[in-house]
């Protein structure tokens, strides 16, 4: 694999562009791996490519039913940031942080991180007081925070609305300077072509149908292209953890649940940061094109269909003029659905499972994207391991019988709650 | 956008109505003492992709709760039903 350098891009500028290669390699399945990943998603992906970078395993295959970056790493809202309030969440975020400070880098391939900060706005002294609390932890776990008042938040932000009809007026805002977002496809592709790079398989078009088990451990997968065998198989599916948990005999306390985003015609640069309601679920940023991509709550229901209601749709509108009267005139231009596992705290699982040869790796509810690299940092320790990293602790399947939930929402064990 | 037949009002699209989650899930009866039990109630889903029984209150309508037998692929509603009668 030819590394991306200023001096590829001249060369291959001079000679018309014809030169460029696949950036990853189209894999046929052998007969059998060390490692096999159920799902190419950004995680699957990720997984594969620190199996590899950290712990040398190389006999690696991800296999994937459609084709990389399709799934929720290519359908998100691209935002990442660690301002996590509860322990197993504040450290594991902050340490997917770092990772993205870096992965660019790392990855020879530009996932266009844009650390443009996040703020989340405060809508009573009682709201503001939390966030500090929020801060003030952040702060004492070495993540940077900020508190500002009211006047600081219409300096950094004078679009949103001021004004004396506002719903719900701005009292002050939480701001997470090195929040940001990044190109979501590129974070598949680019631990997709590093993975390569070292040799993993990138098995694209192959679902997994079953399980082959050699008396009660999991020995490999049967596919669409045909039986796989593995010394030990992680599931990375998003959405589809059920469907394939229960093929292995695996019952778990997750639902599937369908979440929107949505895109405006592009406008000229107008909104910097990333920007999130606090008076109701919505955020908001701009992307490198000038559409404005936003969304707010789940659809409110168990789905496996990738397209959502239009309830939502008004929903999040509204809350949109809310917060920015001058958008309202936006058009949108499309929007489209993602299916989640939601767990009963809306916190993942990164767990060892009673089926011996199988590990989990979902539950990942709203938030993963920015989960992305330490996820799979994790993931791949645990599959290298077979024990559980310890900044994943929190995040074992035990914790719903013992009553150790990370429940940030607060919203009790509902799934379309969370 | 789902639109539910209830039994009391008729049709009426879902933003009338509360989600209540799974319906096949039993209650453990109030002095089990068995914890897996009460795990499994509270947690445990076994979350189909296809005909899912779930709970629905219609809280702009009738305040009725209802059981719904909905595809959670294609949302096609099979059928509805008062949740009231299914208990014994
Ligand atoms: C609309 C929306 C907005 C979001 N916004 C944000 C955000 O702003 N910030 C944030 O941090 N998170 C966000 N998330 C959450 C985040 O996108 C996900 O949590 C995360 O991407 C999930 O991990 P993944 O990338 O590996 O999943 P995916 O990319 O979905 O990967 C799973 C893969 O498994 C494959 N698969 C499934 N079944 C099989 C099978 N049987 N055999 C083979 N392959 C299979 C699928 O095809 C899929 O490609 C959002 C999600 C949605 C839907
Ligand atoms: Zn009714």
């Amino acid at each position: 694999m030819s590394r991306y350098s200023v001096f590829s891009l001249l060369r291959h500028a001079a000679t018309g562009n014809r030169g460029w290669q696949r950036a990853w390699r189209a894999a046929t399945p052998k007969a059998s791996y060390d490692v096999v990943i159920i799902g190419g998603g950004g995680h699957g992906l990720a997984t594969a490519f620190y199996l590899a970078e950290n712990h040398g395993i190389r006999n690696v295959a991800v296999v994937e039913k459609g084709y990389i970056g399709g799934g929720n790493v290519g359908r998100n809202t691209t935002v990442i940031r660690s301002n996590y309030l509860l322990d197993g969440n504040t450290q594991f975020y902050e340490f997917s942080m770092k990772l993205w400070e870096g992965m660019s880098a790392a990855l020879n391939f530009n996932v266009m991180f844009s650390q443009r900060g996040q703020l989340v706005t405060a809508h009573s002294a009682d709201q503001l007081d939390t966030f500090s609390h929020r801060a003030n932890v952040m702060r004492s776990n070495g993540i940077d925070a900020e508190i500002l008042d009211r006047d600081a938040v219409r300096k950094l932000v004078p679009y949103l609305d001021f004004s004396d009809t506002a719903r719900f007026p701005i009292h002050g805002a939480i701001f997470q300077g090195r929040a940001g977002t990044a190109r979501h496809d590129a974070v598949a592709w680019g631990y997709a072509r590093a993975a390569s790079g070292h040799g993993v398989d990138i098995i694209e078009g192959c679902e997994v149908t079953d399980f082959v088990r050699q008396g009660d451990r999991i020995v490999g997968v049967e596919t669409t292209r045909g039986r796989i065998g593995a010394g030990r198989v992680g599931l990375a599916v998003a959405g589809h953890t059920s469907v394939l948990a229960q093929k292995a005999g695996l019952e778990l306390p997750i639902e599937s649940h369908l979440l929107q985003a949505f895109v405006t015609e592009p406008v000229k640069p107008l909104v910097d940061h990333v920007v999130a309601y606090g008076a109701d679920h919505f955020y908001l940023s701009q992307s490198d094109k000038g559409g404005l991509v936003f969304g707010g709550n789940l659809d409110g229901y168990n789905s496996y269909s990738q397209r959502g209601n239009t309830g939502v749709l008004r929903e999040v509108c509204e809350a949109a003029i809310a917060l920015m009267p001058n958008i309202s005139r936006l058009r949108l231009l499309r929007h489209w659905g993602g299916i989640m596992d939601m767990t009963p705290d809306a916190s993942p699982i990164i767990s060892l499972t009673p089926v011996d040869g199988l590990y989990l790796n979902g539950g990942w509810c709203y938030g993963g994207f920015k989960a992305t690299p330490a996820s799979g940092w994790c993931f791949a320790e645990m599959l290298a391991t077979g024990e559980t990293p310890a900044l994943v602790r929190g995040y074992g399947l035990g914790r719903f019988r013992s009553g150790h939930m990370i429940d940030e929402a607060g919203a009790g064990p509902f799934a379309w709650l969370q | 956008m789902l639109r539910i037949d209830c039994p009391c009002c008729g049709m009426r699209d879902h933003s009338e109505f509360r989600y209540g989650g799974d319906a096949t899930v039993e209650r453990p009866a109030h002095d089990n003492p068995d914890g897996d039990a009460w795990y499994r109630y509270v947690y445990v889903r076994a979350n189909p992709k296809g005909l899912h029984r779930e709970y629905w209150q219609h809280v702009l309508g009738c305040r009725q709760w209802l059981v719904v037998e909905r595809d959670t692929v294609t949302h096609s509603i099979h059928s509805v039903s008062f949740s009231r009668r299914q208990r014994a």
